[in-house]
């Protein structure tokens, strides 16, 4: 069975889905990313979608559960660098992945968690809930 | 005796295309500015090779048959591209019916001694030129609605310019009517070039918009969304005293977006997203 | 008039299929020009149906068509299953309606990425669904 690879970074989780997704592979990731968020004990997971031509409704059911999954599990997740295309799409699909954050690339998403995280030892988490 | 037209076309090829090429360029349409002898050579040889090449009794019989289909493809290609040149349809036509000349004459001169298969030669070839003088005109006409296509696209793109007014601020004014079409392109070229120069706020300034009808608003709102999935924020400023009091009579919700009245405090909001300060120099007393 | 000038039939039986069906689908959205936007619309909304067919219908049939009509050219698709079929298309098009376990924006969803939307289905038969996209749609 295929298996999209998980990278941790320090107290980050790093994914690059590199391949379109069949159903299957997309459901795997999910579990095996919540696996890992309670394995290591991260604080942030990073997703990286740039590579991704078309996100339909059940990915982006997956996105959204990996988001507030993690986030009871006290992590943040950050989806970056998701295409044009694949926005007006979605907006078009009625998606608008609730519960992840999202950055323009990788860099900018890393710093969106860690000013997050550095936020979480002060404020309430529950704050920086954005759309 | 019973002479077999299609034959008696081909055997004469040689004879029709030089024909053809004189009528050409003997007549006053002709348009060397456009197009050179050489070009014009070429392409009258090609088709008139794809021509006599398909005929046959059917064909002169049936002007949907498979036979043709080459030669429609080259006449296509011919007028259109006339078209986009600047070719007048005059031209275009001429260029055409001179092949039924050239054709005629060369009947008339084979098949003087027999009056009857003139005429009925004379008949066939005028349907057959008649129907790829309807097509040219088509494909003319449809070449010349590209080239007006081609230009509603370019008015369209440079109608939407995005400006990059700071280092990751990008704004877009909008001028004119907002339609789907159009909303359509404008969205694509904001995501495309906050892709393209990693910015993380757009103002979309909707000004020049004369009016915002609950559709505009709606198109609006999908763009800020699109932007915000894409890991950037989108500030719409512009909003017009009219604009505010339709878009609460209409009832829309816009109570998710951040607007702004004018350019100049959106651009001043983005700042303060982006933690910048703008300050006054202080003048320096000494000098 | 729609004019079809392409024709490619494609099964789909398991999830695994579902990528080459939508490779196969940019490939002719790619022919013919269509602009990036619409490729990626038409691509969400076969690879909604697909699953539905899927899902619902264990597998089924589906046909890619290469339309014109006047100077505009677009993609039909359409998905034929032998399953159980939909009771209530009126209920099934509903933005937040869903049998299954999603979040309901299946078939409205897919009609809203596309331009024209045919659905015809008899129950204890199967569903047959057709989409079109234009170029510039």
């Amino acid at each position: 069975m295929d298996r999209i690879p998980i990278l941790r970074m320090g107290r980050f989780l790093l994914v690059t889905i590199q391949i379109d997704l069949y159903d299957r592979l997309a459901t795997n990731l999910e579990s095996d990313l919540v696996q890992m968020v309670n394995k290591t004990g991260a604080r942030g997971v990073l997703i990286d979608i740039s590579a991704l031509s078309i996100v339909d409704s059940f990915m982006g059911r997956i996105l959204g559960n990996i988001g507030s999954m993690s986030k009871i599990m006290d992590a943040e997740t950050v989806v970056v660098g998701m295409q044009p295309a694949v926005a007006i799409t979605l907006i078009e699909l009625g998606l608008e992945l609730k519960g992840v954050h999202t950055a323009l690339n990788v860099e900018k998403g890393m710093e969106l968690l860690q000013e997050k995280i550095g936020a979480d030892d002060l404020d309430d988490p529950d704050e920086d809930s954005a759309e | 005796m019973k002479a077999d037209l299609s034959k008696l076309l081909q055997r004469k090829k040689k004879q029709i295309l030089e024909s053809w090429i004189q009528h050409q360029l003997v007549d006053e349409t002709l348009r060397e500015d456009l197009m050179s002898n050489e070009e014009l050579r070429e392409q009258s040889e090609e088709l008139v090779n794809a021509l006599l090449k398909s005929l046959s009794d059917k064909v002169f019989a049936d002007a949907d048959a498979p036979e043709l289909e080459p030669v429609y493809e080259i006449l296509a290609g011919i007028s259109i591209s006339r078209a986009r040149q600047g070719f007048s349809p005059k031209e275009t036509g001429l260029y055409v019916f001179s092949l039924k000349n050239a054709l005629q004459e060369v009947l008339d001169e084979e098949a003087k001694d027999d009056p009857q298969f003139l005429y009925d030669s004379i008949k066939r070839i005028n349907k057959l030129m008649d129907n790829l003088g309807v097509l040219t005109f088509e494909t003319y006409i449809k070449g010349r609605e590209e080239v007006i296509l081609r230009q509603t696209d370019e008015i369209t793109e440079i109608s939407t310019p995005v400006i990059r007014v700071w280092d990751g601020i990008l704004a877009l004014p909008i001028i004119g009517t907002l339609d789907s079409a159009r909303t359509q392109v404008v969205m694509e070229n904001l995501l495309q070039e906050i892709v393209n120069t990693g910015s993380t706020i757009a103002i979309l300034d909707i000004s020049g918009v004369p009016a915002v009808d609950s559709l505009v608003a709606q198109h609006l709102i999908k763009t800020v969304s699109a932007t915000r999935l894409m890991g950037a924020e989108c500030i719409i400023s512009g909003i017009r005293p009219e604009i505010a009091q339709t878009v609460v009579h209409l009832g829309i919700d816009l109570s998710n977006i951040v607007t702004k009245a004018s350019l100049a405090s959106a651009l001043k909001y983005a700042f303060g997203l982006m933690k910048l300060d703008v300050k006054r120099i202080q003048k320096d007393i000494k000098s | 008039m729609k004019i079809v000038l392409n024709k490619d039939a494609m099964l789909i039986v398991k999830e695994q299929d579902v990528v080459p069906f939508r490779n196969r689908v940019k490939e002719y959205a790619v022919k013919i020009g269509m602009s990036l936007v619409n490729q990626t619309k038409l691509i969400t909304a076969a690879s909604e149906l697909v699953r539905n067919m899927l899902k619902y219908g264990g597998g089924g049939q589906t046909l890619i068509e290469v339309i014109t009509q006047g100077r505009d050219s677009g993609i039909r698709l359409t998905f034929i299953d032998k399953g159980p079929g939909i009771k209530n298309i009126a209920d099934a098009m509903k933005d937040g309606f869903s049998t299954g376990k999603s979040l309901g924006l299946g078939l409205p969803g897919t009609k809203r990425l596309v331009n024209e939307f045919d659905i015809k289905s008899v129950v204890g038969e199967g569903t047959t669904v057709t989409i079109l996209k234009w170029k510039h749609g």
